[in-house]
């Protein structure tokens, strides 16, 4: 079961003299329970990608599919389809429009015609995947904090329990404590079966987090894989506006004094890798 | 050079115009020649009102601000006291006077009315310093963002000054520009000129010997990095860094010694295997 882009152009303004070419066959794959990150430089295509898998916008060629079904624009498959993606965009709470966090959270469900104690059933449990008190369903969504209307409006999108969870820069304008929260939710709701496409520039998260990452550069997949696999390419030919985090050029740096370790290593496995040279070192 | 500080504020407080609370307030802070200053803070905490008192671009509203001994409400001491402390704002069309590069970097010495050949050799250097010797004859519009704060920069050394005061003037560098930007503040420290850096990156605190964090306009905490490594970064709602974490744990398994800066650069000079 995944979701599955494959060969996607999309050009803005198509037929115009003003189009352009945000993505340039681009395939990704998603499975359920995986976490894949999209990473590139502002203007790399993240954000149209994003859109395509939630079917908001249609390709100029390419396909995608879901759970193995082709889904075709315009389609009745089409609107199924939107309810198995759920995507949250960058300040979703800017799309705030309900008095209540509740009713914030129910929409989506009541109009599809769910009521009752199963609605109650659905926002509660939507309220406890996003890391919402119950005691602020009752608040009014801008009384709230920048982190917990972040959780607002992921509650509001987990209630339609979608299979595919498309985020695109969740944790942006966050703090530190903020972003550190939402980042453990996304990673539980992954272990639960989500599959989770994150879209972000933060590598630090993307290595730490992913089991797969795709780096876009211009439209076009520069690279994509584990982050390991990323780490090593990224590490001979750099894409600009990507930073590797400290643990990577660390990792680094310790590749050209002779220590042997992956690059996408955590803190901990370089300590290991470290101890494991100093040992045979000392032989 | 007199031995006091360079900068001594005393129980300072500044309220903008119609403010209802004032930006700063109960500030007391003295900073020694030679010292290199993070202040840190989150916005609205008063960093940027502090450093432009330092500047004697705003009259502390009670208390007072000296500036190597002058006194900044002392309108005849401007001109003297910006000599010695040039401000570098995080914007550099702010202070880009000129449409050439070099001509830019000019500016502040010719007003000083000095001998052209010194303006040359101070444009020279200061172009040299700050990695923009090749674009001298550039017009100084058609430069990107991290080449116009270098520009901001260039502008200021050439005044030659004691003290620089940096308000996040590093926010439009890439990774590299950061790096010789930060290169070149190290020269310039190790040659005895004072900085005070607002800044919200940890790998740029990493540098200073002395951390100043800002909370709700006063001063709410002032001591040495090491100390503010291992109580206080988190107390005060600042993320860890990475680096952090990795200093910890390297110097636990006694691969760095105590006090190697929390720095990829730093971590791997510091390593014993």
């Amino acid at each position: 079961m995944s979701i599955k882009a494959v060969n996607i152009k999309y050009i803005y303004n198509e037929g115009t003299p003003a189009a352009v070419t945000a993505l340039d066959g681009i395939s990704l794959e998603a499975e359920r329970g995986e976490w894949v990150s999209v990473v590139g430089h502002t203007g790399s295509g993240k954000s149209t990608l994003a859109q395509h898998l939630n079917l908001l916008l249609t390709p100029s060629s390419g396909t995608v599919s879901i759970d193995g079904a082709r889904v075709a624009p315009g389609s009745r498959e089409a609107r199924d389809a939107r309810r198995k993606v759920g995507l949250v965009f960058q300040y979703p709470e800017s799309q705030f429009f309900a008095e209540t966090v509740r009713e914030e959270i129910a929409f989506a469900p009541s109009n599809w015609g769910v009521g009752g104690a199963a609605l109650d059933a659905c926002v509660a449990e939507a309220a406890s995947s996003a890391g919402l008190s119950p005691s602020m369903l009752g608040s009014n969504p801008f009384s709230l904090s920048g982190g917990e209307r972040r959780r607002a409006a992921i509650a509001s999108v987990l209630s339609m329990k979608p299979d595919y969870l498309v985020l695109d820069e969740p944790t942006a304008g966050l703090d530190a404590s903020g972003v550190r929260g939402l980042t453990a939710t996304f990673k539980d709701l992954c272990s639960k079966g989500m599959a989770v496409i994150h879209v972000t520039h933060d590598m630090e998260i993307a290595m730490s987090m992913s089991d797969r990452i795709a780096v876009l550069e211009r439209g076009v997949l520069a690279v994509s894989g584990t982050p390991e696999r990323v780490a090593e390419y990224l590490s001979e030919r750099p894409v600009k506006g990507l930073v590797m985090p400290p643990s990577v050029r660390f990792a680094q740096g310790l590749r050209e004094k002779g220590v042997r370790v992956p690059l996408a290593s955590r803190v901990s496995g370089i300590i290991e890798a470290l101890e494991e040279a100093r040992s045979r070192r000392g032989r | 050079m007199e031995q006091g500080p360079i900068f001594s504020i005393q129980g300072a407080e500044f309220s903008y115009k119609g403010a209802s609370s004032p930006a700063v307030k109960n500030v007391d802070l003295s900073v020694a020649s030679g010292e290199w200053v993070a202040l840190l803070g989150i916005n609205g905490s008063g960093k940027s009102t502090l450093a432009k008192m330092m500047n004697a671009l705003l009259i502390p509203t009670r208390g007072a601000c000296f500036v190597m001994g002058m006194d900044t409400s002392d309108p005849e001491l401007a001109a003297a006291i910006r000599q010695n402390v040039a401000l570098v704002f995080q914007n550099p069309d702010d202070q880009i006077v000129a449409s050439i590069v070099e001509e830019d970097v000019a500016f502040g010495p010719e007003n000083l009315g000095l001998p052209s050949e010194t303006i040359r050799a101070r444009v020279d250097r200061a172009l040299r310093l700050t990695g923009l010797s090749e674009m001298r004859r550039r017009g100084s519009y058609s430069l990107s963002g991290g080449q116009k704060q270098r520009l901001a920069l260039a502008g200021a050394l050439a005044m030659e000054p004691e003290a620089l005061i940096l308000d996040e003037s590093t926010s439009m560098l890439d990774p590299e520009g950061r790096a010789s930007f930060l290169n070149c503040l190290r020269e310039l420290n190790a040659r005895g000129i004072t900085i005070v850096q607002i800044t919200h990156r940890m790998e740029e605190v990493a540098h200073a010997s002395r951390i100043v964090v800002a909370r709700s306009g006063e001063v709410a905490w002032d001591g040495s990095p090491d100390f503010f490594w291992e109580e206080k970064c988190a107390g005060f709602g600042f993320d860890i860094p990475q680096e952090l974490e990795l200093l910890r744990s390297l110097r636990d398994g006694g691969f760095v010694p105590a006090g190697t800066k929390p720095a990829v650069h730093d971590l791997l000079e510091a390593l014993c295997l």
